[in-house]
């Protein structure tokens, strides 16, 4: 009985993530379609709940639903939004390329391992059971997520922490400070 | 039989690059990009799930848990992708202060009329060159 | 529409309401911001996260006071200082483990007696070395995009 609760949430929450995914690429309103977005990432907090990702729906909830569209917004007070449809030609290319491209890796999903099985690859490997066995007694902390993400792949991080000094850097020259000749309109 | 959550993860993709290439207007797009990374994470984190699992925060009561590898590479891709739309949205706050436009088409006409205006000023001069030189 | 970002100015008198429940909620969330920096060893959370929650405490309050109000508060020479400092704490504690004779970022070297501990220390320096780049580089680009609108010779 349990599972198959468990189904119908994750039916449920994947069909409105779908939904939320078209409104948002109907959506000709940008300001409708930034809001839709955070919507969509709270969505998708929700769903990395029921799939044991708690970290990752952490992070999701504060990035997309906050951060992301602070930032959006901003652009939007700082330049314009104008309701505009889809390109013609660009609309039917779009969506012939799209569609043809989901068709074939829905058909090619087919072989993927079961969805949750416990023979599938991923969980057969050994670091898998090194991270959640062994881990306890090298590292000495219950959250397998941060001693895999500050221990084990600590290179990473690094790495990551130094794209974002980067990414930090890169707004700053580009935007700090005021601007010094405003557009003229003509 | 696929899964539902592959399904969903490859149409939530496919509706991100829909967005990006249908549009013209550069916000939209980068909205679209963030829906398509969306879709994959989806897909790592389907790829971790174990039915009957727990979330791997080790406890002696449970022995069951999903993977956390796929956990740890998203939390970095999300914060990766927060970074990308930060710079992606200053680029377009430039741009729309250079041209005042943020469609890509108006931007492209823009650049097209400068390079015509630059040919025309360089055919003028070679004609008056031409010219100083019969005389 | 005026090329304007909200926060230029101060919310008006009517928001009575809005700036007493701001007051209330922004230490609370910084509070939060903390408890999941250093709680991430046990429960879900970490540097990431931390920095993200205690950088959206900052945009709600400038959101409600006014960007020249929570630049005086939380200074932006500060963050540009604070940032490049996330960082260097991160590859800092590599360094020291370097030094000691291990591996980079081998926090065993931390505590040779006791390699869990030392992995512990080591887990906990890093994660506030991504804490504080993460929270000063979001703040200070949202800083960047609130500023950016004001015209010249005024707020």
């Amino acid at each position: 009985m349990n599972e198959h609760y468990e189904f119908l949430v994750n039916a449920a929450l994947l069909v409105l993530l779908v939904v939320t995914a078209m409104g948002i690429a109907r959506q000709s309103n940008l300001f409708a379609a930034a809001m839709l977005s955070s919507v969509y990432s709270l969505l998708c907090a929700c769903l990395f709940v029921h799939l044991d990702a708690v970290d990752v729906a952490f992070t999701e909830a504060a990035v997309g639903a906050g951060i992301s569209t602070v930032l959006i917004l901003g652009t939007l007070a700082l330049t314009e939004h104008r309701e505009e449809a889809p390109h013609r030609p660009h609309h039917w290319l779009g969506l012939l390329s799209c569609g043809g491209i989901a068709l074939l890796m829905i058909v090619g999903s087919g072989d993927m391992p079961a969805f949750g099985a416990a023979d599938t690859p991923v969980h057969q490997h050994p670091l898998a059971r090194h991270f959640l066995e062994t881990s306890k007694e090298e590292i000495g902390i219950p959250n397998a997520v941060t001693s895999v993400l500050a221990s084990y792949r600590g290179y990473d991080t690094l790495g990551e922490v130094a794209v974002i000094f980067t990414a930090g850097l890169t707004v700053l020259l580009l935007l700090w400070g005021r601007r010094s000749v405003r557009h003229d309109k003509s | 039989m696929s899964d539902i959550n592959f399904i969903a993860a490859v149409l939530i993709v496919m509706i991100g690059l829909y967005t990006v290439i249908a549009y013209d207007n550069l916000i939209k797009k980068i909205i679209g990009l963030a829906v398509f990374q969306t879709g994959i994470f989806i897909f790592y984190i389907s790829l971790g799930k174990r039915l009957g699992g727990t979330a791997p925060i080790l406890d002696p009561d449970f022995l069951v848990y999903s993977h956390p590898l796929p956990h740890v590479l998203i939390l970095t891709a999300i914060v990766v992708g927060i970074a990308i739309t930060a710079v992606g949205l200053s680029l377009i706050v430039r741009i729309y202060e250079a041209y005042g436009t943020t469609m890509e088409h108006e931007i492209l006409d823009k650049e097209h009329a400068i390079l015509d205006k630059g040919h025309a000023t360089l055919d003028k001069g070679h004609a008056t060159l031409d010219k100083e030189h019969e005389q | 529409m005026s090329n304007e970002f909200p926060t230029s100015q101060p919310a008006s008198d009517e928001s009575t309401i809005l700036r007493v429940v701001t007051k209330q909620m922004v230490p609370g969330i910084l509070l939060f911001g903390l408890y999941v920096q250093f709680h991430g060893d046990y429960g879900p959370g970490g540097g990431f996260q931390a920095g993200v929650i205690f950088a959206s405490g900052v945009v709600l309050y400038t959101l409600v006071f006014g960007l020249e109000q929570t630049r005086r508060a939380v200074s932006p020479q500060v963050l540009m200082r604070l940032a490049p400092m996330g960082v260097l704490l991160y590859a800092g504690t590599g360094l020291v483990s370097l030094l000691q004779g291990r591996a980079f970022l081998d926090y065993a070297a931390l505590n040779p007696e006791h390699p869990s501990h030392g992995q512990h220390w080591g887990i906990l320096l890093v994660e506030l070395g991504v804490g504080i780049t993460v929270a000063s580089v979001m703040i200070l680009v949202f800083y960047s995009f609130a500023g950016r609108g004001r015209r010249i010779g005024r707020g």
